[in-house]
């Protein structure tokens, strides 16, 4: 076992545990605490898997953002959670076969890391960004560009100006737009469901507001 | 400056204790946090678990030698302090702002 598999096997540990406690705790303070220390130990889990633009969001989002307006909600709701030990079975049995599926759907994955995993062996087709190259002669990639096609005349499997090969890649850099027009789907979903949710009761506002 | 990868961990023994006794003080952490039982001991709890992740954030950075996770450790740290002053203002006026 090396040394950052030890790290990350103690750390998912205690991310366990911080999310199991941040649900059983009945004070409502403390959950958002532990929810907060719950991201924080994420946002390092995800630094040790090289996914640093996760963890930075990761960190800014769920530690950040979410317990300030957690508190927020506190604030207008009180600090005890009333309790209910009531268990709902039909929604307890869709969430185990949920979580089935989605372990059933990993046993396909490759390794993490695996220089033979299909993001890296099926790169993206882009024959159009390919001509902008070529009529380019002093750009750096002009030359791979070249070889590239020069191996592959029927165009199959060139790449994004010859420099990005796995796929995930060159999506979240190179069609950046594709990357943020996704985001920005999933941001407007988000704001549209909070405008439902707080629009509140005609002629009975929220009172005292937020912040 | 940077640790040497070698021995059965790939990393040092040093650098090994170090992550282990972040982490265990993590630990110790949240069961304060959890436990409490005052609303003091939840807040200084969670604010010393950022810190533990921000230097465990560093840790990793020097352990996968790449220091520029110095920066995000920054951001953690700074993060931990906009988190901890907004905690406090709710604990002492029950509301923010």
């Amino acid at each position: 076992m090396n040394y950052m598999m030890l790290i990350d096997v103690v750390l998912l540990a205690l991310v366990i545990i911080a999310g199991i406690a941040a649900i059983e705790a009945r004070n409502l303070f403390a959950a958002i605490g532990l929810a907060s220390a719950y991201s924080l130990l994420l946002a390092c889990f995800w630094t040790t898997m090289d996914a640093v633009d996760v963890a930075y969001t990761e960190a800014a989002v769920g530690a950040g953002i979410s317990t300030i307006m957690l508190i927020g909600a506190i604030v207008l709701t009180g600090e005890r959670e009333i309790v209910r030990r009531a268990v709902h079975w039909p929604a307890l049995l869709a969430c185990a076969g949920v979580a089935v599926l989605l372990v059933y759907g990993t046993l396909d994955m490759p390794r993490f890391g695996d220089p033979d995993a299909p993001a890296h062996t099926h790169p993206i087709y882009a024959g159009f960004t390919q001509q902008d190259v070529m009529k380019d002669p002093s750009g750096k990639s002009f030359e791979l560009a070249q070889e590239y096609a020069a191996a592959h005349p029927d165009h199959s499997g060139d790449y994004f100006h010859g420099h990005v090969p796995n796929q995930v890649t060159s999506v979240i850099v190179s069609y950046r737009a594709f990357d943020t027009l996704f985001e920005v789907a999933v941001i407007f979903t988000a704001a549209m469901a909070l405008v439902v949710l707080l629009r509140g009761r005609r002629g009975n506002p929220l009172k005292g507001g937020l912040l | 400056m940077i640790a040497q990868a070698t021995g059965v961990f790939g990393t040092d023994i040093p650098t090994l204790a170090a992550g282990l006794a972040l982490l265990f003080g993590v630990l110790l952490l949240l069961v304060r946090a959890i436990a409490g039982p005052t609303i003091w001991d939840r807040i200084l709890a969670l604010n010393a678990i950022g810190t533990k992740a921000t230097l465990l954030v560093a840790l990793i950075g020097f352990i996968t030698r790449r220091p520029e996770f110095l920066d995000i450790a920054l951001l953690y740290a700074i993060l931990n302090f906009v988190g901890t002053i907004a905690i406090l203002k709710y604990a002492r006026h029950r509301r923010l702002g």
